[in-house]
């Protein structure tokens, strides 16, 4: 595994010893690299350690029970079972050898050459791996065995070149994903030539996963081999586990401890060969996702509570706090925040990415991600309606419009069936009702032909109508409080002044309360009563929105404030601002 | 819709023709020495000659592709070497033992195999636990080794509850059928279930943190509706395309898997007819296999169309 270490690809090749160090510090994994390092010492030696020659018969040895001659006994030949089972290794070894390398050669090379160079290559590859990919192998390698007789190689070169696609897939994957990374982009530009390219640095980033997928093809090579040999399909006079199993299965009710000696050696060679692939992988791939735990989802809506007195706001905050855990312990997100929204009013929730904004919303909503602890503090929701409880509040008293409209429908279903369900979920109205109150709502946020989008599939309309569909299914239980998250950032700055508008024309005719998530101090000032600035998970500033803008009080908000001009106009281009969430999530995955 | 399947099922057919074609000029391509091989290596070269011109060996192969595909499109698949029996005869009797083994196979590695992907992705916990020890279990060892296991633990120690060997058609008694075909159809879907599972929980959990999860849950749905009527949807496209892998995977399986328990299947008929070069025979598996292969990924491309609606302008 050694290479040139030039300072352009040194570090992919750090990351690499990481991963091996990292794979050494797992047991199965180190388990099964010994094991198979046992066999293949054992394959590679075969030819001189075995007790006796693997096809010298002698009488006294026929079903032999173990003993100190014969280790492992004899079969119903009188052969030394020990010896066989040492000469099947060689044979085993031999025909993973085969079979993986004619996969990688051809898998791996069209790949790269699909991957990197794309157009009639990359078509006909693909077709090819999609018509290999669907031809059920053992039956072509039985058919094979009528054409050619019993030639081991002969069967392992077709096996091979029928495991080819699966290396063809992952290094065309590989490659198309790698092909524009900085590092190639800036070898390119000094002029490498194609072929030190993809020598140099798309193989280092191609090579970890072929190894693990070698080790998947190895197992399978030799699991198959052993099943033609299990079926009589292969060449007899050469010792091989394949051929023992049939031979011991044969003699089953005479002596069955014969069919378990290789029985255990293929079992402990191709799920060796198989732990170590997913244990590679896993090391590839870091942890697998956590599944979350049931319960703590329920936990955290209940601490909406509903109150019925007139005087108080439609939402308060108070000193809430929320963390995620971490390996050092729990990490706050939002410290304290202290908030307040009156029905009919508009409140603007501003802060730059990570500022806690976005997980404020989400707390009120009781939609935090699964991991997340509110650690401290009450949110408070006065209802004037009968019968809201802290658990139905959602979608009935309290709305919810996203960030990114198309990823906030679901891909399967009609736009129609998707709002006609929302709406029967929270208000328990006819199919026919349902969707007549859908059909005027969509033509109410400015869709021009409701019937046909009534119809359509998420992917057959536009970013802007998605966000106007999903403010119609927000708005279509009457809601008491809208929460919108950033409802303009993912949109064409033509289409955003028009969604604020709907979302202000909206407020106005049912006197909703509105908290607005944004990092937008446009937005603000068009749209919003009061406005709150938070910065890393705290309130630096509150107040009516003209008098933050005309005397900001801290530091931050002048800050943010002079920085208008360049932030928005350049900012809204270049980056849609990441969801909060989405980051906490991957931290806390890892 | 519509174009479609059609465009998938060309694509099926130009399938069915290559591998056919291919198949076809390497086991034909022996001529003589296939008459040879049917007479023993003592015929005199007099005999062979006049059998290959009897069998219609002499002609140019693809004269002889030709003739075999236009009567497979007939469904004659020509006659055994060895015996009076016509080919398509013989898979008649032979189609149903694999093939409702593969089905009752197939259908338990999908039902399982979402139930314990949906449990381990919704509860973590012991059932989380459970599954990836499956998984690696039914993912490392093939699944004629398994067979023997099973052979070997059950069969063999309580013959009076699952027989090791034979099988009983549906038709005569559906008890004694399930029975017969209760431990290769347990071997054949121990691998299945832990792909299905691994995939399904895998995808569950990535759908279940996707935006309009969240979206759906502000409109107040119950979590459970998110769950099966939303998340499984999703979910259900790639597991589909790992079960008709699975699905070829087993049709393999089950071909060593007939020998052990000896079932009367295409397996066996397709070993023994190799072994002695039984060409038209082994050439009737071959089509009959990939046909079924084709009818499934043109099945499960059909209902990804319906899951997914994407899938259907693609």
């Amino acid at each position: 595994m050694s290479e040139a270490m030039t300072p352009v690809n040194a570090a992919p090749v750090m990351e690499r010893n990481g991963m091996w160090r990292r794979l050494f510090r797992r047991p199965v994994a180190v388990g099964s690299m010994i094991g198979l390092g046992l066999w293949v010492v054992i394959a590679i030696l075969s030819p001189w350690i075995t007790p006796y020659p693997p096809n010298q018969t002698s009488l006294d040895a026929t079903n032999a029970a173990p003993s100190a001659e014969h280790w492992l006994g004899g079969d119903r030949s009188g052969r030394d079972i020990l010896s066989r089972l040492i000469a099947g290794a060689g044979d085993a070894l031999e025909s993973a050898l085969i079979a993986t390398i004619v996969a990688l050669a051809i898998g791996v090379t069209a790949g790269l050459l699909a991957g990197y160079y794309g157009k009639a290559i990359d078509t006909i590859g693909s077709w090819v791996a999609n018509i290999l990919i669907a031809i059920p192998g053992i039956i072509i390698l039985i058919a094979l065995y009528a054409a050619v007789g019993s030639t081991t190689w002969v069967a392992m070169v077709a096996l091979g070149i029928l495991m080819a696609p699966n290396f063809f897939r992952l290094t065309r994957g590989l490659v198309i994903g790698v092909k524009n990374e900085l590092y190639v982009d800036a070898a390119r530009v000094s002029g490498l030539g194609d072929l030190r390219i993809v020598g140099r640095h798309i193989l280092s980033a191609v090579r970890a996963p072929v190894i693990v997928q070698t080790a998947f093809a190895a197992g399978v090579a030799i699991s198959l081999q052993a099943g033609l040999a299990f079926l009589g399909l292969a060449d007899n006079s050469k010792p091989s586990w394949g051929g023992m199993l049939q031979e011991g299965f044969a003699n089953l009710y005479v002596a069955p401890l014969q069919i378990v000696w290789p029985g255990l050696a293929l079992g402990t060679v191709v799920s060796a060969l198989v732990l170590f692939g997913n244990e590679l992988r896993d090391t590839l791939e870091g942890a697998r996702p956590r599944a979350p735990k049931r319960g703590e989802k329920s936990r955290l809506a209940r601490t909406v509570t509903a109150v019925g007195d007139e005087s108080e706001a439609l939402l308060d905050l108070n000193n809430l706090a929320v963390a995620y855990p971490t390996r050092q312990g729990a990490k706050t997100v939002v410290h304290d925040v202290t908030l307040s929204v009156d029905r009919g009013e508009i409140v603007g929730l501003v802060g730059e990415s990570g500022s806690g904004k976005t997980q404020t919303a989400f707390s009120v909503l009781g939609l935090l991600p699964a991991e997340a602890i509110i650690t401290g503090g009450s949110i408070a929701f006065s209802s004037r309606r009968s019968g809201m409880t802290a658990s139905n509040l959602l979608g009935r008293s309290i709305a919810y419009i996203p960030q990114e409209p198309m990823s906030n429908l679901d891909p399967t279903f009609t736009i129609g069936s998707q709002l006609v369900y929302g709406i029967r979920a929270a208000t328990g109205k006819t199919r026919g009702r349902a969707k007549e109150l859908a059909l005027s709502l969509l033509a109410r946020v400015g869709i021009p032909d409701p019937n046909a989008t009534f119809k359509a599939y998420p992917h057959q309309i536009s970013g802007g109508m998605a966000q106007r569909v999903l403010i119609a299914g927000a708005v279509a239980t009457d809601p008491e409080l809208l929460i919108a998250d950033e409802p303009t950032t993912a949109l064409d700055v033509t289409v955003q002044a028009e969604i604020l508008e709907l979302i202000r024309g909206l407020q106005k005719e049912r006197g909703m309360g509105v908290l607005l998530v944004t990092h937008n101090f446009g937005v603000v000032a068009d749209l919003c009563d009061r406005v709150v600035v938070m910065r890393d998970g705290r309130v630096v500033e509150t107040g009516r929105t003209l008098d933050v803008f005309q005397q900001p009080k801290a530091d931050y908000t002048k800050k943010l404030l002079a920085a208008i001009l360049d932030v928005d106009t350049v900012r809204a281009e270049i980056e849609p601002e990441e969801s909060d969430v989405s980051t906490h999530d991957k931290e806390t995955v890892r | 819709m519509t174009t479609f399947i059609l465009r998938r099922l060309l694509a099926g057919v130009v399938l069915i023709f290559i591998v056919t074609a291919l198949t076809f000029l390497l086991i034909y391509a022996g001529g003589n020495d296939i008459a040879f091989s049917i007479l023993g290596e003592s015929a005199t070269p007099e005999a062979a000659a006049a059998l290959s011109t009897q069998l219609g060996l002499d002609r140019p192969i693809f004269v002889q592709y030709w003739d075999w595909l236009t009567s497979a499109l007939t469904g004659d698949l020509g006659t055994s070497f060895f015996g009076p029996a016509s080919v398509a005869t013989t898979l008649g009797i032979r189609i149903p033992v694999t093939l409702s083994l593969v089905a009752v196979s197939i259908v338990l590695t999908a039902v399982l195999g979402v139930i314990l992907g949906v449990a381990s992705a919704r509860r973590g916990g012991w059932v989380d636990r459970v599954t990836q020890v499956i998984s690696v279990v039914g993912f490392a060892l093939p699944s004629y080794w398994l067979a023997l296991v099973l052979v070997l633990t059950i069969a063999l120690p309580m013959p009076w509850l699952f027989p090791a060997t034979g099988y009983v058609a549906p038709t005569v008694s559906v008890g004694a059928w399930l029975m017969s075909i209760a431990l290769p159809a347990i071997a054949l879907t121990i691998g299945g279930v832990a792909t299905i599972a691994q995939q399904v929980r895998g995808s569950m959990i990535d759908t279940m943190r996707l935006d309009f999860v969240r979206t759906l849950r502000s409109r107040g749905i119950p979590e459970r509706n998110i769950v099966y009527r939303h998340a499984l949807r999703s979910s259900a496209g790639p597991a589909l395309t790992v079960l008709s892998l699975q699905f070829i995977g087993m049709l393999g399986g089950a071909i060593i898997i007939e020998r052990v328990f000896a079932l009367p299947g295409i397996g066996s008929l397709a070993a023994t007819a190799s072994l002695r070069g039984d060409i038209p025979v082994v050439m009737g598996v071959v089509a009959f296999s990939v046909f079924v292969v084709v009818v499934v990924n043109l099945l499960v491309d059909i209902t990804q169309g319906i899951l997914n609606p994407k899938v259907r302008t693609a």
